[in-house]
């Protein structure tokens, strides 16, 4: 089943008179169950490309259908909601909240559904536990180490059921053997729960653990290809 | 939505991180809404001495005074002329609908003995109706009758400082004292009233009857004479009624053409001292608007202090965004912020407010009233300054592009 299918999307952005094309008729389509690594340069358009697909921005023209509905023309709250519903975010600074709990911050998303607080406290540990964080669901941020912290970030994309996690750079930060860890962790992800994986990175070793790399050069696609996977 | 519940924990939490920032900002409320509540306070217990006066003096009470004399071309003020009588008195009694009770007084000042004590004091002749008028119980004894009145018998009532005066601690009721050389029994102790609206002691005073006062104390310069009326209307709404219907009945009996002159003024008493009512009234709102002011800076400190927190907080904001947060979720958070710092200042300022009120009494001796009323009416204002206030920057963070927010270093 294609899940995100892209046509013709272009983005165009306006500082004063001079006009930048981030992305040019970019037309995509990725299917349920995929594990899909986004490459390029910076200035490629790769990450205008992924906040178009996780519904944080809206294309300037062309269409974005999510699991067959046309998202690209949403308001504000309806993208809201999708993007508690639908889709999970992992970033490269990790962007957990500070000062708050692994568990707390597991259960941000779920404060945004209406989720009885009773609920969420015990949605939150489990999801802590698929990411192998069971016993620090007190620790914060602060008192995590980097692979930690990023797994806490992996908790709470996963929390609300989400079918897409989109990773923007989610080893950047890390060391090698953390990376392997967090990646391991997609991978698992990816092919038990059948969780639509795609992340944007330029490290060919961290794109090589995906199914098929999308690579971005002044924003078009300049290939797409199924690659084995690890 | 976000639950509110949620909410009021995450406010608390943030409040919580900046305690000395938290409670500076809290300052302005409790400064403003303590004033507001001692000014009220101070405000209200003035007008409530007022009110307390007219209840002193009787209510709806009129006051009819002998015209001015026009002696060679000089008036001589009013009361100078003598042409009220107890007859005026009696018709006033009789014709007019919107009075209820009248008492003529023809009074003076007289020395009063008893054994070896004796006391100078206003001695006042008068109707039974005169207790009515005046709203003035008695505490011991009976008032004189209208019996007493037509014999001109020599009885009379004491005020409560004549009575200590003369009496001490003893009972007066039934005792014989002289006013004047001319003895009087004693019938009836009045009520303490306290003092009157210019400041005088309206217990140190005796009543006699009318005729009593006019023959055997202190004369007159024709039969019946009296130095004023007073007559009480039978409500506040009957005052003008009652006014109108005595000028007229006086000037018929005066015979007084339709070119001429009143010889007689009405005085509304009651409604003087409603007046002064009313200007401490105005003086109480002017004093708890100046108060408002401040509690106004006090929203702007909240604002302020909203709006730093908005920007340290952007990455924050573009994180729960990011994650599904709606635009009034964000709102929500901010605003309800906002309204707990200060509505725990108002409540602190109430405390602020009930304290000092209490210890300006205390000192100053005013009297001072804490209504429910008023701390309803701080703390629901706090309120609203929280969300009027809290409004601005919660809009402005939820505007947020949740993309650049969470770029935000």
């Amino acid at each position: 089943m294609t899940l995100i299918e892209t046509r013709d999307i272009c983005k165009i952005y306006r500082t004063g008179s001079v006009e930048l094309n981030a992305l040019m008729n970019v037309s995509a389509s990725i299917e349920e169950g995929e594990f899909v690594a986004v490459m390029g340069p910076s200035g490629s358009g790769k990450s205008t490309f992924m906040h178009i697909l996780g519904c944080l921005d809206t294309p300037s023209s062309g269409q974005y259908f999510l699991e067959g509905n046309d998202v690209g023309s949403l308001d504000r709250d309806q993208r809201a909601h999708i993007r508690n519903k639908e889709i999970g975010f992992v970033f490269q600074g990790f962007n957990l909240l500070p000062r708050t709990s692994a568990i707390e911050n597991v259960e941000l998303p779920m404060l945004y559904n209406g989720l009885p607080s009773r609920d969420r406290r015990g949605r939150a540990a489990e999801a802590l536990k698929n990411v192998g964080l069971s016993g620090r669901e007190d620790a914060h941020p602060g008192q995590l180490s980097g692979g930690q912290q990023q797994r806490v970030a992996i908790a709470r994309a996963l929390v609300n059921n989400a079918t897409i996690i989109l990773a923007d750079e989610p080893t950047g930060n890390l060391d090698t053997k953390t990376s392997a860890e967090v990646m391991e962790l997609f991978t698992r992800l990816n092919t038990e729960s059948n969780i639509t994986i795609i992340l944007v990175t330029h490290e060919q070793d961290i794109a090589a653990y995906s199914r098929r790399i999308i690579r971005f050069l002044d924003g078009h696609i300049i290939s797409d290809e199924q690659t084995g996977g690890s | 939505m976000i639950d509110i519940p949620t909410a009021i924990r995450i406010s608390f939490r943030a409040l919580n991180r900046n305690k000395m920032r938290s409670a500076l900002t809290m300052l302005g409320i409790i400064i403003g809404v303590g004033a507001v509540i001692a000014m009220l306070s101070i405000g209200m217990g003035a007008s409530k001495r007022i009110a307390e006066q007219i209840s002193s003096i009787g209510s709806n009470l009129i006051m009819i005074l002998p015209g001015a004399t026009t002696s060679a071309g000089v008036r001589m003020g009013s009361g100078t002329q003598t042409t009220l009588t107890i007859a005026d008195a009696e018709a006033i009694q009789n014709e007019c609908p919107a009075v209820s009770d009248v008492a003529p007084i023809h009074n003076g000042v007289a020395q009063v003995v008893f054994g070896s004590q004796n006391w100078s004091t206003g001695v006042t002749g008068t109707t039974p109706g005169m207790l009515a008028i005046r709203d003035w119980p008695l505490e011991a004894g009976r008032p004189f009758t209208q019996q007493d009145v037509r014999n001109a018998a020599k009885v009379c009532l004491l005020g409560r400082t004549v009575a200590d005066n003369l009496f001490g601690e003893a009972n007066p009721v039934g005792q014989v004292v002289r006013i004047e050389k001319v003895p009087f029994s004693v019938i009836g102790l009045l009520s303490v009233k306290g003092q009157s609206p210019q400041g005088q002691d309206q217990d140190d005073s005796i009543y006699v009857p009318i005729t009593t006062a006019q023959k055997k104390l202190f004369g007159t310069t024709f039969p019946g004479m009296v130095r004023r009326i007073m007559a009480k209307a039978r409500s506040m709404e009957d005052m003008e009624t009652a006014e109108r219907q005595i000028t007229e009945l006086l000037r018929q009996r005066h015979h007084i053409g339709s070119k001429q002159e009143n010889d007689f003024t009405i005085r509304n008493l009651t409604s003087i001292m409603q007046t002064a009512e009313q200007s401490t009234q105005v003086m109480t709102l002017l004093l708890a608007a100046i108060a408002s002011v401040s509690l106004l800076v006090g929203g702007i400190g909240i604002m302020n202090i909203m709006l730093v927190s908005v920007t340290e907080r952007t990455r924050e904001i573009g994180i729960r965004m990011a994650i599904g947060a709606k635009t009034w979720d964000i709102r929500l958070q901010f605003i309800i912020e906002a309204l707990t710092l200060s509505l725990i200042g108002g409540i602190a300022g109430i405390v602020a407010g009930i304290t000092s009120s209490q210890l300006i009494s205390m000192i100053a001796g005013w009297t001072t009233i804490i209504s429910p009323y008023s701390i309803l009416l701080a703390f629901g204002f706090s309120g609203l300054v929280g969300i009027f206030f809290g409004f601005y920057p919660a809009y402005k963070a939820s505007l947020l592009n949740p993309i650049e927010a969470l770029r935000y270093e």
